[in-house]
């Protein structure tokens, strides 16, 4: 399918040493095939793509502005809203873009929970999904530290607090993070120099994901892999155009928020610069963090003699990620999406529902009652389902749920027999 | 993300951003203001009336030290009157050639002068609380000018019976706890507005919140008017990558 | 193209596609246009930094043969308290001016001839030049010398040997009043 053909001498005269040009006809053009009932939940990938771009772009145009000492840090973030031309609207763009990049990937991920997207041979493309996942929440959290208001200030404490949970060498490495005895300038340089790197790191893993995305293609909405041409369209210009009315939804949403409701979505503590000596009322993570905030304090009790509240918490906390690295093998269904898997499609609702309680949850102080019941109550009962959902459910249903019959094929997906007309010459992709 | 739909919600109703719970559970009422809604702008006759409060008032405890004399060009000064007025001001300079420090008077690029010098000195004149900065103050509270208002017309003539102040404190009915160690600050008259406006506490209350709301964001104006071209353009491109889509996808079966 | 996509259709179909595609790139190029601009303005100088474009000097403390360096716009402006000798000097040397690299007489400028006030960064590379203090090298005109490349300016700051292609330049600056100039 190499139908790159260049006419401009120029073009074919680079083509030819380097062939760029190939390279992107087959990543992102016309020699690409793509399934051809893709939905609109695909176009979260390339979303989340242009989402970093953004982040990065206004990230280093406010880093030539912005100064990581705690005695400015504050004053130079107050300089770029005030003085620096348009850096209001720069600093407004990378607050709320980092929201909705969020809320894409977040998407992205249960798009692959539903159509079990993580399924061979897309372990690795899921795998390093969640690499991502991990280095933008890392990034997330060490630029929020930067414009060193309160939130910023506790925020940082706190978080970084968790390490001392560890045994023995726990406070050694809280205090290697610091750099000092307690979150201090060095501990904001550190932040800044860091969050100015991973971003990057993050473009690296982006690469590798792409690159695995390739080899075997998109999945789709039904789950089965492509037969044959009839089953799969040229990614050009089919799905660039369809990517980019979606970034026209996605570009008029971010600037509703940008221009409108600039500090909807953010603390209003962190408008107060960071004080050592005075915690706020009320601390909260950022939105996007709030279910794992609520896993966090969950455990309000010893585990067996060595892991005490404090730790089990924190294991908690990283476990709700790290079992998502064992999906693959945890959901042992042969059948991918959950158009096809009866129960499981509940499941996966009664899951997203799960996640939302836990962010209500983190959102709210602990020893508050909604109704009468604790919030800590219904945190630990959220956070035993969620890991019952991995653990205990997904296994199960691999060996109890009788899933419907799968269409033949992607164009043909009203025939539940077998027949596979013209595409049956057509090599499958991949043994299933 | 549900604050921001109720913001978002309400906002485009211009009804401003809405009730709001403080700490304690004290509902704010909201107010309406003429910088809140999609296309809401600050009333420059206004803000001059808040900067005069806050120059009687306020700024004998209270700072505003983001703000430069400069700035002030915004609220409709005129470049010759914000030298005058920057000129009644004298600022810390220096060192000069002898290693001095040296007072002179405030140039408009200077800005604008703090209330104390530093925490210790707001401390020790104020029975131990610290007036906070209030440059960002409307943007540093939940519902921040409805919350500033709401605080600055809250002092009842007696607190409830069954309330004991602390020494030096005084009842507010949307502080945090209500006790609070600032005594109201506005009463009638406090200040002559030179529009003749009559200075009542509400009027006086509104036009101070709505000169501490420019404070906090001098870009507010900007930001909407430019937001509705931005969203108007991409509403139109929006439009046209979807007709681009629909006949794109047409040739196929 | 796959099997199952029909080739495109001709006539009016093609013309309304063609509009389509015409209208959405464009409309997108202007749109990324237009959004990179506020990311470049904001590398130029911001409002701290232009309201500081002017600054007042008392130079009633120089006196004369003296030479004081104040900043002005992050660049050290010389202010020289010309002898008579240096005044006579520079009015000389107008005589040749038509031969030097950068012809300027000294009448132009100056406000006053006893006050010289020039932008103290040498116009080859941007080294400042010696010759504020006592003790420094002047060059062969009794001016100023610059250490980098070897430019030798006069008593007026004009370039007479060496690299430099231009006269050291004069800020705009008025005379508040007798022991006042404001520059900027």
């Amino acid at each position: 399918m190499s139908g790159l053909q260049l006419k401009n001498p120029v073009l074919r005269w680079i083509e030819y040493r380097l062939p760029i040009f190939s390279f992107l006809d087959h990543s992102l053009g016309s020699s690409y095939p793509s399934p051809r009932n893709l939905s609109y939940w695909w176009n979260f990938g390339s979303l989340a793509g242009i989402a970093l771009v953004i982040m990065i772009v206004s990230g280093i145009t406010l880093a030539m502005q912005y100064t990581p000492h705690v005695d400015y840090a504050f004053d130079s973030v107050q300089r770029i809203d005030r003085d620096v031309n348009f850096g209001w609207l720069i600093r407004d763009i990378h607050v709320n873009t980092s929201f909705f990049f969020f809320i894409v990937v977040y998407i992205h991920v249960f798009r692959g929970l539903y159509y079990g997207s993580y399924k061979a041979p897309r372990e690795l493309l899921w795998m390093l999904g969640l690499v991502i996942l991990i280095l933008m929440m890392a990034t997330a959290f060490m630029g929020y530290v930067l414009p060193w208001g309160q939130m910023s200030f506790w925020g940082a404490t706190v978080i970084t607090n968790f390490f001392t949970a560890i045994p023995i060498v726990g406070d050694s490495i809280t205090t290697w993070l610091w750099g000092g005895p307690a979150v201090d300038n060095a501990t904001l340089n550190r932040f800044f120099s860091l969050h100015y790197l991973f971003p990057f790191l993050i473009v690296g893993v982006v690469i590798l994901h792409i690159w695995a995305l390739h080899r075997f293609g998109s999945n789709n909405p039904l789950g089965i892999d492509t037969k044959g041409p009839q089953d799969s369209i040229p990614f050009h210009p089919y799905y660039t155009v369809k990517d980019l009315f979606g970034l026209g939804v996605f570009l008029t949403f971010l600037a509703l928020v940008i221009f409108f409701f600039p500090d909807s979505m953010g603390e209003p503590e962190n408008y107060i610069e960071a004080n050592p000596l005075s915690t706020p009322a009320h601390i909260v993570p950022e939105w996007y963090f709030l279910p794992f905030y609520a896993i966090l304090r969950a455990v309000t009790f010893d585990f067996l003699w060595i892991i005490d509240a404090k730790l089990g918490g924190v294991i908690l906390m990283f476990g709700s990620i790290i079992i998502l690295f064992f999906l693959p093998w945890l959901d042992r269904s042969p059948v991918r999406s959950s158009a096809f898997r009866p129960y499981h499609k509940w499941f996966f609702w009664i899951l997203v529902l799960d996640c939302f309680v836990l962010g209500w949850v983190g959102a709210n102080a602990p020893d508050a009652e909604f109704h009468g019941v604790p919030f800590v109550i219904i945190g630990q009962v959220a956070t035993a389902y969620y890991f019952a959902h991995f653990l205990v459910i997904l296994p199960l249903l691999g060996i109890f749920e009788r899933p419907k019959p799968l269409p033949a094929s992607i164009s043909e997906p009203v025939l539940s027999g077998g027949g596979m007309a013209a595409g049956a010459a057509a090599k499958p992709m991949e043994k299933a | 993300m549900n604050r921001l739909f109720a913001l978002g919600l309400t906002a485009l109703l211009g009804l401003g951003s809405g009730a709001a719970q403080a700490a304690e559970g004290v509902a704010i009422p909201s107010h309406s203001w003429s910088f809140s809604g999609l296309f809401g702008t600050f009333d420059r006759a206004q803000l001059q009336r808040g900067f005069q409060v806050y120059r009687e008032v306020c700024s004998s405890c209270h700072s505003i030290k983001y703000i430069s004399f400069r700035n002030f060009l915004d609220l409709g000064y005129t470049p010759d009157e914000i030298k005058a007025l920057a000129a009644e001001y004298t600022v810390m300079d220096g060192p000069n050639d002898d290693g001095e420090m040296f007072e002179r008077p405030a140039i408009p690029a200077d800005r604008f002068p703090l209330a104390f010098p530093n925490e210790q000195a707001a401390r020790a004149a104020n029975n131990g609380a610290y007036p906070p900065d209030l440059s960002l103050m409307t943007k540093a509270r939940k519902s921040g000018p409805d919350y500033n208002y709401a605080l600055m017309i809250g002092y009842p003539e007696e607190p409830p019976a069954d309330v004991e102040l602390m020494d030096g404190m005084y009842y507010n009915d949307y502080f945090p706890g209500h006790q609070i160690a600032m005594p109201a600050p506005l009463s009638e008259d406090i200040v002559e507005y030179a529009d003749g406006t009559a200075a009542t506490v509400e009027q006086m209350a509104e036009d101070v919140t709505a000169f501490l709301m420019w404070t906090a964001e001098p870009n507010l104006e900007t930001r909407k008017s430019m937001g509705v071209t931005v969203i108007l353009f991409l509403l139109v491109l929006t439009g046209v990558l979807f007709a681009a889509k629909k006949k794109i996808w047409s040739d196929l079966h | 193209m796959a099997e199952t996509a029909n080739p495109p259709h001709g006539g009016e179909g093609e013309t309304r596609r063609d509009f389509l595609y015409l209208t959405a790139g464009f409309m997108s190029a202007v749109g990324a246009g237009i959004a990179v601009w506020p990311f470049l303005d904001s590398m130029n100088p911001s409002a701290d930094v232009l309201a500081l474009a002017e600054v007042e000097v008392d130079i009633s403390p120089i006196a004369e043969g003296q030479a004081v360096t104040v900043m002005w716009q992050g660049k050290p402006i010389f202010i020289r308290h010309r002898t008579k000798g240096e005044i006579e000097a520079a009015e000389a040397a107008d005589a040749d001016a038509a031969d030097m690299i950068d012809p300027e007489t000294d009448e132009a400028r100056v406000e006053k001839p006893e006050w010289l006030v020039m932008v103290g960064v040498c116009t080859h590379l941007g080294c400042v030049p010696k010759g504020q203090r006592a003790g420094d090298p002047r060059g062969e005109y009794g001016g100023w010398l610059c250490p980098c490349h070897g430019s030798h300016y006069d008593t007026s700051g004009r370039i007479r040997k060496g690299p430099a292609p231009k006269n050291l330049p004069v800020p705009p600056y008025v005379f508040l009043d007798d022991t006042t100039i404001k520059i900027g």
